[in-house]
């Protein structure tokens, strides 16, 4: 059986804000889905709450993986179950060794009942498979020496997150702008390094505004998202569509989507002129 | 079990008593009594004081303690756990409980070289007119405040160290200061470095029971002379009702080197004045602090870096990581004298705050009446952050794993310059055993 990440009916709200009003998407393993759509309309929102990240409050709607319900889960059991994020800001953490953070994330997601304290995979094994990868992503091996993600440009955070996702080996893994931040070579890289890293036995879930991404990683499906909902869900000509002519077309199929987009967006800008 | 109190107070009448029993040199004698009289004279300190004035005692009572009963020996059933001498080859090591030496031992392979390791107590007895120039050059200033005076008059049991010129000890020694139930501890340090001699001394402290009382009123002296090289290390990690009042000072000459590295865990209340003076010159001073605080624990901590002579380099790094309501209070200053050209100074603090209810005071100070030097300084506050715990737990690290992971990654800093590896291994863990989780900050 295909294992499935389903999200059905999803409401989700921050600080008492709607943000989600009723997303509904399914990934089986090995589909490639590409999440596009303006800023502001809910596709960060979307891949936190999938992760399990504490500020997201579900109202209403369901996360399943496998058909077993995921909202009460935290984020640390959403990894061990096999789901995955590469941030679009990943975090700094200083004093913490590249190296010795993925040897202790690896072990809890390969052993996801092992308890704090339990033994880490051995030191050999790990170096030797952690060497390979970053052979494979043409890093340098100084990287496992550096503190995690503390003083990395925007290039080699985003190296950093694809590297992680190679270690933990996810069965689903949610790509937040990925490509951000990085020139053309660099998003090249990033593309061809998802490929190889069996992309094909994931289901990804690739949030961008651009193609490049999507070059080595031709989505199955391509979802847009406009005022809190996927509005339209086609196939790979709909991305090649959005990023040459962008989003007024989807705007003007969508009227009522969009007249709440522009509200989101004044209230928001209400919201941050009084903070 | 342990050693009785013989009267409550520090009275006269116990002070006689006490000053009777220890049959001293009378040059000591002298010096206790002239002590004593000052801390008759000197006030509280109190928070009208710049010193004190984050720092309340008002809760602290003299009469609650008083000197140790000389006439009833200390209970030699102690066997301490001590956190730093694990899997360390020991060249000696000391213990004292309340402030009374219940074991000294040292190896022949020293003691023949004239190394002196062991009570105070007994050496200043023995070796009185040879430790007396050092007691003389007042290294802490028995007139400082009211817990000096009591302590310079009053000290007991304690440890020596003496290292004879080019002697180099490459086992590091080792001394346990032990406190009972309310029990009070008055112990003095005292280690000597001859010209070009080289040791490393691991003190740590303990209460026999976690949640024990007691006063520690103490100091450390810390000699190196010309070309000598001394590693040390003290461990306060008396039980959290313990009152602990400490005065230590270095004396660094020329071309000397200093590691000191000081860990803080323990205690109720603590107030110490660490200082170092850099009295010859190319000497050179390396401080390291390590501070975890939790419950309501209060940790005050005066740091001195007196450049005394040209050509001198001094550089602390205090870390501390606070849990629940616990504070702390960091007061660095930094002194060039007007001889003192060429200093390279440094101090900084970093504080970790692990609950919204805990607070760091941060106060960094210079003083420089040199022209040509260069003196920084820094300091920083941070709290944990709900996105790193986010982000590790997306890792698959348990919220708990996550905080541990993210305090020790904060105290690496400083653990990076801790060269004695059981000092960097005993601090991690212990500290990486008081971490507990961090509800309060699992809400927006």
């Amino acid at each position: 059986m295909t294992e499935t990440l389903k999200i059905k009916n999803l409401h989700v709200a921050v600080g008492g804000k709607p943000i989600l009003t009723g997303v509904t998407m399914t990934i089986r393993r090995g589909e490639v889905h590409a999440l596009m759509g303006p800023n502001g309309s809910g596709k960060s929102t979307l891949a936190g709450v999938i992760m399990g990240h504490p500020n997201y409050e579900v109202t209403e709607g369901t996360i399943e993986l496998n058909g077993k319900d995921i909202l009460e889960w935290d984020a640390t059991e959403r990894a061990r179950a096999g789901i995955f994020m590469a941030f679009q800001r990943p975090m700094a953490i200083p004093g913490v060794k590249m190296a010795d953070f993925l040897r202790h994330a690896t072990t809890n997601v390969r052993k996801p009942d092992r308890k704090e304290g339990e033994q880490l995979i051995p030191m050999r094994e790990f170096r030797k498979e952690l060497r390979d990868k970053m052979t494979q992503l043409r890093m340098d091996e100084e990287f496992a020496r550096r503190y995690v993600n503390d003083g990395f440009s925007g290039g080699e955070m985003k190296r950093a997150e694809i590297l992680q996702m190679a270690m933990l080996r996810p069965k689903f893994a949610i790509l937040d702008e990925t490509d951000s931040g990085l020139d053309v070579d660099a998003v090249k890289l990033a593309s061809q390094s998802i490929a190889e890293i069996g992309g094909a036995d994931m289901g990804i879930l690739i949030i961008t505004h651009h193609d490049r991404l999507l070059e080595h990683n031709t989505p199955d499906f391509t979802h847009v998202m406009l005022g809190g909902r996927i509005v339209e869900t086609g196939g790979v000509d709909l991305a090649r569509e959005l990023y040459t002519e962008g989003y007024d077309k989807v705007r003007q199929r969508h009227p009522e989507d969009a007249a709440v987009e522009k509200e989101m967006a004044a209230e928001k800008k209400f919201v941050s002129g009084v903070a | 079990m342990s050693t009785a109190i013989a009267s409550t107070g520090f009275s006269q009448e116990a002070f006689d008593v006490f000053l009777a029993a220890r049959d001293e040199p009378a040059w000591l004698v002298d010096m206790r009594r002239a002590a004593w009289r000052r801390f008759q004279e000197l006030p509280m300190p109190s928070v009208r004081d710049e010193e004190w004035m984050r720092t309340d005692i008002r809760l602290f009572k003299f009469d609650r303690f008083g000197l140790p009963d000389l006439s009833s020996p200390a209970s030699s059933h102690y066997v301490g756990s001590p956190l730093l001498s694990a899997g360390v080859n020991l060249g000696g090591h000391a213990v004292t409980l309340d402030g009374q030496t219940i074991a000294a031992e040292l190896s022949t392979k020293w003691t023949e070289q004239g190394v002196v390791y062991g009570s105070l107590d007994a050496l200043v007895k023995e070796y009185g007119e040879r430790l007396r120039p050092y007691f003389e050059r007042r290294v802490v200033d028995p007139f400082k405040d009211k817990f000096s005076a009591l302590h310079a008059a009053t000290w007991c049991g304690g440890t020596l160290l003496y290292v004879p010129k080019k002697v180099r000890v490459d086992e590091p020694l080792h001394a346990l200061s032990a406190l009972s139930s309310s029990g009070v501890d008055l112990g003095k340090t005292l280690v000597i470095l001859d010209e070009g001699a080289e040791a490393t001394m691991l003190s740590e402290t303990a209460s026999t029971s976690a949640d024990g009382g007691g006063l520690h009123c103490g100091s450390i002296e810390l000699i190196v002379e010309q070309g000598a090289r001394l590693r040390y290390v003290n461990l306060q990690n008396w039980g959290h009702e313990v009152w602990h009042f400490a005065h230590q000072k270095a004396h660094v000459g020329r071309e000397g080197r200093l590691q000191w590295t000081i860990g803080a865990l323990g205690s109720r209340l603590a107030k110490v004045n660490q200082h170092v003076a850099l009295t010859g010159p190319d000497a050179e001073v390396q401080v390291n602090g390590v501070m975890f605080t939790e419950g309501r624990q209060h940790l005050s901590y005066n740091t001195h870096q007196h450049h005394e002579a040209p050509y001198c380099k001094s550089d602390l790094l205090y870390k501390a990581a606070l849990q629940d309501r616990s504070r702390t209070v960091w007061r660095g200053m930094i002194k060039v004298d007007r001889d003192a050209q060429r200093t390279d100074a440094y101090q900084r603090n970093d504080n970790l705050m692990l609950s919204r209810d805990a607070r760091a005071d941060s106060i960094p100070g210079l003083e420089i009446e040199a022209d040509d030097v260069r003196c920084t300084h820094g300091s920083t506050s941070g709290r944990v952050d709900d996105q790193q715990l986010f982000y590790a737990m997306t890792r698959g690290y348990t919220r708990r794993e996550a905080v541990r992971m993210i305090v020790a990654g904060f105290f690496q800093q400083v653990f990076d310059r801790i060269t004695i590896e059981s000092v960097r291994d005993a601090l991690g863990e212990a500290i990486g055993r008081r971490v507990s989780d961090i509800k309060e900050f699992a809400t927006p």
